[in-house]
């Protein structure tokens, strides 16, 4: 899919202090031409900080950051074809609409007719060109939104930054907006750099996603990868819902692993590297991938059941493992034909097919 | 239940409350009154009239007058004018040079001349200015004046300033601005209601000093409120009363203007 041989943004082994506090330690990553590329991680981790620094706006501590191919960290935030569309917005709010959209290209020294044009598209790709001659503050949140989106794309960057974009908009709008980005990002072919402390989102847009915790890079795949395949107990914990239950190696052999549970039930699975005889590690179970059953699988825990809830579109079963572990089980309501629902206080299997629990090191 | 504890139900309260008005009121209210009188007396009212206002224009005192108020409004004006482009630079400088080590050192430089007295000032201005073998005239007064004027034009840019948060310029710089531009096309329009603000206020206390002005002022050289000194020193006529007032007035006006100015919020 990807023919560029030079990826759009390549950090190596970024570090970033602010005194004796690291906010960065060592990020390496590339992030691919026309690519819709998400940083992923919990507030504090340090996605602002590795945005401003590919914008210009923080100094690189160690380590150097490359734009096709061009070293840039050096360079001041002006030189750099790269946009921002800031967690604020940060509209200029002595400007209009239209002025704030041509600010970039005025910059850049485009006559003034050509500035109003290009303006004016980047208005009309935002579906804001009647409201061109208002000030900011004459404009509702998500209006204030797309013209900042419009005044980071009018002078076509390579890259564009977006710093937690939606995340004042209310959920519908929010929703709405997530589509309307992915199809300007597909139409413009712009790469874009996303910022989100939202798995959901991330999940729901992204090319590919960086997951970060603590200044550090954990996790790098598509979607589905990180999903399905967490690297570590941090990822599976943050990328939806899982249960993790810590086991006791107790054999290695072809590529499967029997493991014991505290409670003293085995269970064996894939065998993932570095997993050894009487290691320690956890297992990732995710809760659709279990089926509540009056008879033992192939694969099977008892469990009892303590209650059901009802959320709509599912139902979620908590149960008590036999070692005493809670653990819930996510029924689709659609599959309530052919799976049971069992009343609380009774003795289950819960049943998986193989591959669906995951040991993970760390 | 709240109203028991409101301080304007304390005993004596009301009567302490007007008292410190009466006082701090009273004589302004008086001399503008009087200014009106059609008597030369400055005690007998005598109906109104605007005669002292027309004699300050064209009585017997009235070239003295023009000519202090002519250097008034001069040095006004420039000391303002320099003043408030230092206290803008400063500002900038200040609140926007990153947290270079002398920061709070440099704001407290910046502000502490409010509190020093300003007898002080005049003393060691004029010391200095002797020291460096500098005639006194009206460059002595002006230079002074754009030293003191500084801190006043100096708070309402740097309160201004800090409100503008620094995401404005950055957008700026990002959609390929040079750091003068983004300060220029930026910062510069969002700061204006603080500098006019700071520029009005520079202007009026440049306009009403006295101390200072006095001191440092050369032999004949004259400001209003140096003129208006050596006039009431012969005895107080009514021309003087009718002087004061239209001072009072022009402080007024100006210091509302700047009230109103730097209340209006351009990020809005
Ligand atoms: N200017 C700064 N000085 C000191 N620490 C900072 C500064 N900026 C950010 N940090 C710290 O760096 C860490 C990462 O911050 P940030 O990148 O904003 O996180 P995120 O955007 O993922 O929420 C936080 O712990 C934050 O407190
Ligand atoms: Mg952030």
């Amino acid at each position: 899919m990807n023919t560029s041989t030079t990826d759009a943004i390549d950090i190596r082994d970024a570090v970033k202090r602010y005194g004796d506090f690291t906010a960065l330690h060592s990020v390496s990553l590339s992030i691919r031409d026309n690519e819709f590329f998400t940083l992923l991680g919990p507030s504090g981790c340090g996605k602002t900080t590795l945005l401003r620094m590919i914008a210009g706006f923080e100094d690189v501590t160690e380590g150097a950051i490359f734009l096709f191919g061009e070293e840039i960290e050096k360079l001041p935030p002006h030189k750099r074809p790269i946009n921002t569309v800031f967690q604020n917005y940060a509209l200029f709010p002595h400007m209009s609409v239209l002025e704030n959209v041509g600010f970039g290209l005025e910059m850049l020294g485009h006559p003034m007719q050509e500035v109003r044009k290009r303006a004016g598209e980047a208005l009309e790709m935002v579906q804001l060109s009647q409201f061109a001659a208002r000030k900011p503050a004459q404009l509702s949140g998500g209006q204030q939104q797309r013209v900042a989106l419009a005044r980071a794309l009018a002078p076509r960057p390579k890259v564009l930054l977006l710093d937690e974009p939606l995340s004042a908009l209310d959920l519908k709008l929010r929703k709405a907006m997530q589509i309307e980005l992915k199809h300007i990002q597909r139409d413009t072919g712009i790469t874009f750099i996303f910022v989100t402390h939202d798995q959901e989102e991330a999940l729901t847009m992204s090319d590919r996603i960086a997951v970060m915790s603590s200044g550090e890079l954990q996790q790098l795949g598509d979607a589905r990868e990180i999903y399905e395949q967490p690297r570590n107990t941090f990822v599976a914990d943050f990328i939806g819902e899982t249960n993790l239950l810590p086991v006791t190696v107790d054999e290695v052999q072809g590529g499967r692993a029997a493991c014991h549970l505290p409670g003293g039930q085995t269970l064996t699975c894939d065998a993932s590297a570095g997993v050894a005889r009487g290691a320690r590690v956890h297992l990732s179970l995710r809760p659709e991938r279990v089926i509540v059953a009056a008879q033992p699988g192939v694969e099977s825990l008892k469990a009892t059941v303590r209650e059901n809830i009802f959320v709509g579109t599912d139902i979620t079963t908590i149960v008590d493992l036999a070692g005493g572990e809670e653990f819930r089980i996510r029924t689709s309501n659609s599959d309530r034909g052919r799976a049971r629902i069992f009343e609380p206080g009774a003795g289950v299997f819960l049943n998986m097919e193989q591959g669906a629990a995951r040991l993970l090191t760390d | 239940m709240a109203a028991k504890y409101d301080l304007r139900v304390f005993p004596g309260f009301r009567a302490v409350t007007l008292f410190c008005l009466a006082i701090l009121y009273a004589p302004l209210v008086i001399v503008t009154i009087y200014s009106f009188n059609a008597s030369p007396s400055i005690t007998n009212w005598d109906g109104v009239s605007l005669r002292w206002y027309v004699d300050v224009f064209t009585g017997p005192d009235s070239e003295k007058f023009k000519y202090a108020a002519r250097n008034s409004f001069i040095i006004a004006i420039i000391a303002a004018t320099v003043a408030t482009c230092i206290a803008t630079l400063a500002a900038t400088a200040i609140l926007r040079g990153g947290r270079f080590r002398l920061r709070t050192v440099s704001f407290g430089l910046v502000s502490l001349p409010l509190m020093v007295p300003e007898i002080v000032t005049a003393v060691a201005t004029l010391i200095f200015f002797n020291a460096i073998g500098f005639d006194r005239g009206l460059l002595t007064i002006l230079l002074a004046h754009i030293a003191f004027c500084i801190p006043f034009a100096y708070l309402p840019i740097s309160a201004r300033m800090q409100g503008i948060e620094a995401t404005y310029e950055q957008a700026a710089m990002d959609l390929y601005a040079t750091r003068t531009l983004a300060f220029r096309r930026v910062l510069l329009p969002l700061m204006t209601p603080g500098i006019v603000s700071g520029f009005l206020l520079a202007f009026i206390v440049s306009l009403d000093d006295f101390i200072i002005t006095n001191f440092v002022k050369g032999a004949g050289v004259e400001t209003l409120p140096t003129a208006i000194f050596g006039a009431v020193k012969q005895g107080i006529k009514p021309n003087i009363m009718a002087i004061s007032t239209m001072l009072l007035g022009i402080s007024v006006v100006m210091v509302t203007l700047s009230w109103l100015v730097s209340r209006r919020d351009a990020t809005k």
